[in-house]
């Protein structure tokens, strides 16, 4: 290990930053994927790995990923809600892994919501 | 650096660990990977969460869910419902006592509501063994920012402006001390960091060392530059094995980055810390016989010099919790810091609250808060639904506040004012079958024990007192006693050197101050109201609620009960030894204690008492 600088202190902070927001809570979009049994067998854990690496390739630091159970909607699988801090609740259904791209590059990073995939807004609070 | 989308904040403190944590990790671990979730979720070991008698405890981010009392049989349900499907494990969450609905979201839950972490800033948040995680909550921010922007004499103007005093008993105010050291004349200089902590019950120093390590090495940096110091020491009693570990971890990681040793951070600061293992005396923590200790030399107080040396150089010691408020006042600013607390006392206070309150554990709150909102609002009130009827503040020589003041706010002064202390910052909560004697002869036989001799007051003085307490407690007090407990207290508080024989009458002088009646039932009517004292209450059935069960009777080592199958239960006085089995096995609570009648008996020498 080379010994710091106090520049690299801030670089190691803004590197953790994500770690942090993680643990504190703190987001600026919240992204919850429904995996109930029936979303599982649906295929939402492939929705969760797609979303994780996205996360991890845009370096998306101030959002957060949750599960939550069934939805109700089990035949509407898979399932995520997607709310941008200050907007409604958006539910998407019937995910599959280019669904997923365009909505997060859409409406989690860019704030425009995906009609064509939308079942509700502002059905429910999350999270 | 990979993302997870959760992250399980996993108590490993002291408490926790001894309940298992080390073990929930590993299952939490195999778990995961058996659920291929490895890359999703990652466990993350804490320091202590504060909440100690819920151990072991996690909580669960982002969501906050906070989950207690956790076993390994736990884990597997965990992982699949609430870590896989999101759905929470309701019957792992804390119910508060006479509630039915339990509450999820730690921030939610009484006993963190009142808290405000600034001392313990990073508990539950990050790993103490990682200093990136120290670093992300702006740790070294303040080191870095005094190196490049501030004089010594500014840092040092900064926390006097802050008002910080010293947290480990005497509240001493820190930048005065410090002024003194910088302008004290030799060099080399030390700054020590007392994690003696020597008060039983006591673990606040511990706690914050396991859970934050780097933030009393950041402050001590701080204060070292500010005084002009190249070596520090923390003095750290050896029973405490899980914060030495830490503690020499983050020392070693600090040398890794460049953050001790020289040319610190590139600002030609050069300064080193090493660890000092005590062997765990109370009077150890005493300055004189700490520098003593480190220089290798029986830890005995010496003559105070006006001003402390280690190998007659000048020295600087702070405590712990002092050290880790250091970082924050010179980040967030003096005036910052001063906004917490009350005129004279500053900031927040760490206290480990035990004894009869339900929510026993780790709090900090800010200076000022009231007893009864520490006891009823963050501890939850008494256990067993008991009357509150006093708090036991600042450690063994520490004294007693009745419930009649619970609407005092805690600060130095105030707790001074009662008769008490701020000491270290132990809250013990008593209740009605809490005998006052009985605890000030408990504090002076623990001083009896750890006076180290030295003063003729505190050696002869306080174990003679102790016995006067004990044979008060066992019923053959004398009129006189308690004048001549007043005059003795006295003698000891003026004819000691060190704070441990000055303080070490607080106990008795305290409860005889607000609890006098008991003192005086116990040697005028031969009788312990509270029912603590053997010699002085006695056991009897109610007849008009024992049902012949036999319970009791089987119960009985000593064959004190007598009565037939379905028939009322007696306790035959002579042969009962009150050792209580009976009041703790009957189903129908028809054991009771009772206060003695009045009885005289020979009253005895008060000469005795005085060993030839
Ligand atoms: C008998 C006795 C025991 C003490 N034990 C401790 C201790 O365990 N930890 C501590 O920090 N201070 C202890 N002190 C107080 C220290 O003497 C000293 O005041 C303190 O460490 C200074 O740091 P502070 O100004 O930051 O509080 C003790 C004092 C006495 C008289």
């Amino acid at each position: 290990m080379v010994k710091l600088k106090p520049e690299d202190l801030a670089s190691i902070r803004e590197r953790m930053a994500r770690t942090m927001s993680l643990r504190e809570g703190k987001a600026r979009a919240h992204v919850t994927v429904h995996l109930g049994t029936c979303g599982i067998a649906a295929g939402a854990r492939n929705v969760m790995r797609v979303l994780m690496d996205l996360l991890e390739q845009r370096d998306a630091e101030d959002i957060l990923l949750t599960t939550s159970g069934c939805a109700g909607l089990c035949s509407c699988e898979p399932m995520m809600t997607v709310e941008v801090k200050g907007q409604a609740p958006v539910k998407y259904i019937h995910l599959d892994e280019a669904k997923t791209v365009q909505i997060f590059e859409s409406h989690v990073l860019a704030g425009k919501i995906v009609q064509e995939y939308a079942l509700a807004v502002g059905s429910e609070r999350v999270g | 650096m990979k993302p997870y989308r959760m992250h399980l904040m996993l108590c490993t403190g002291t408490g926790c660990v001894s309940n298992k944590a080390f073990r929930i990790r590993q299952v939490l671990e195999e778990t995961l990977v058996r659920h291929h979730l490895q890359d999703e979720i990652a466990v993350v070991p804490t320091g202590c969460n504060g909440f100690c008698a819920q151990g072991p405890v996690m909580v669960v981010q982002p969501d906050g869910i906070f989950y207690q009392m956790l076993t390994e049989r736990d884990v597997a349900e965990l992982v699949e419902e609430h870590f896989l499907k999101g759905r929470p494990v309701r019957r792992l969450m804390f119910t508060p006592s006479g509630e039915r609905e339990p509450v999820p979201r730690m921030s939610d839950i009484g006993f963190f509501g009142k808290q405000r972490l600034v001392a313990l800033r990073n508990r539950g948040l990050i790993d103490p063994e990682k200093i990136e995680d120290y670093i992300a909550r702006d740790g070294y921010a303040a080191l870095s920012k005094i190196l490049t922007e501030l004089t010594p004499e500014q840092v040092i103007e900064e926390v006097k402006q802050s008002g910080l005093r010293g947290r480990g008993g005497a509240g001493f105010p820190a930048g005065r001390k410090w002024e003194s050291r910088r302008r004290a004349p030799g060099e080399p200089k030390y700054v020590v960091c007392n994690a003696d902590e020597g008060d039983p019950g006591a673990f606040m120093d511990r706690s914050i060392i396991e859970s934050d390590p780097h933030s009393v090495l950041e402050g001590m940096m701080i204060g070292a530059y500010a005084i002009g110091a190249g070596r520090g020491y923390v003095y750290i009693r050896h029973e405490y094995p899980l914060a030495v570990e830490r503690l020499d971890i983050a020392i070693r990681q600090a040398r890794e980055f460049g953050l001790l040793g020289t040319d610190i951070l590139g600002r030609g600061f050069d300064f080193d810390i090493e660890i000092r293992r005590g062997a765990g005396a109370f009077v150890c923590g005493e300055t004189t016989s700490l520098v003593a200790s480190i220089e290798g030399q029986p830890p005995e107080p010496r003559q105070r010099p006006p001003r402390t040396t280690l190998w007659g150089k000048p020295v600087n010691i702070n405590n712990v919790e002092t050290w880790a408020n250091v970082p924050v006042i010179l980040l967030r600013g003096a005036a910052w810091f001063a906004s917490i607390g009350t005129e004279k006392s500053k900031g927040t206070k760490v206290f480990s609250l035990v004894g009869k309150v339900r929510n026993t554990g780790l709090v900090e709150v800010p200076m000022g808060i009231t007893i009864r909102e520490v006891v009823f609002d963050i501890g939850g009130g008494l256990a067993d639904g008991k009357r509150f009827k006093a708090i036991q503040t600042g450690g063994p020589s520490g004294g007693c506040i009745p419930a009649s003041l619970q609407d005092l706010p805690i600060d130095y002064e105030q707790l001074t004012e009662a008769g008490s202390m701020m000491g270290s910052g132990g809250l013990i909560v008593m209740d009605e079958s809490d005998c006052m004697v009985d605890v000030a002869r408990y504090f002076l036989e623990f001083l009896t024990d750890e006076s180290c001799g030295k003063c003729t007051a505190c050696r002869e003085g306080v174990p003679v007192m102790y016995r006067m307490l004990a044979e008060i407690c066992e019923g053959r007090g004398n009129e006189g006693d308690l004048e001549l407990l007043e005059e003795l207290s006295q003698a000891v508080i003026d004819a000691s050197l060190c704070g441990l024989g000055k303080s070490a009458p607080n106990p008795v002088l305290s409860t005889l101050r607000y609890f006098r009646d008991e003192y005086q039932a116990h040697i005028r009517d031969r009788c312990c109201p509270a029912c603590v004292c053997k010699a002085l209450f006695h056991y009897l059935i109610d007849a008009d609620i024992c049902n012949g069960c036999g319970a009791c009777k089987k119960s009985c080592p000593h064959e004190a009960i007598e009565g037939q199958a379905k028939s009322v239960h007696r306790i035959l006085q002579d042969q009962c030894t009150k050792c209580g089995a009976c009041f703790d096995v009957c189903p129908k609570d028809a054991v009771t204690k009772n206060p003695n009648p009045i009885e005289t008996r020979e009253p005895r020498e008060v000469n005795e008492l005085v060993p030839a």
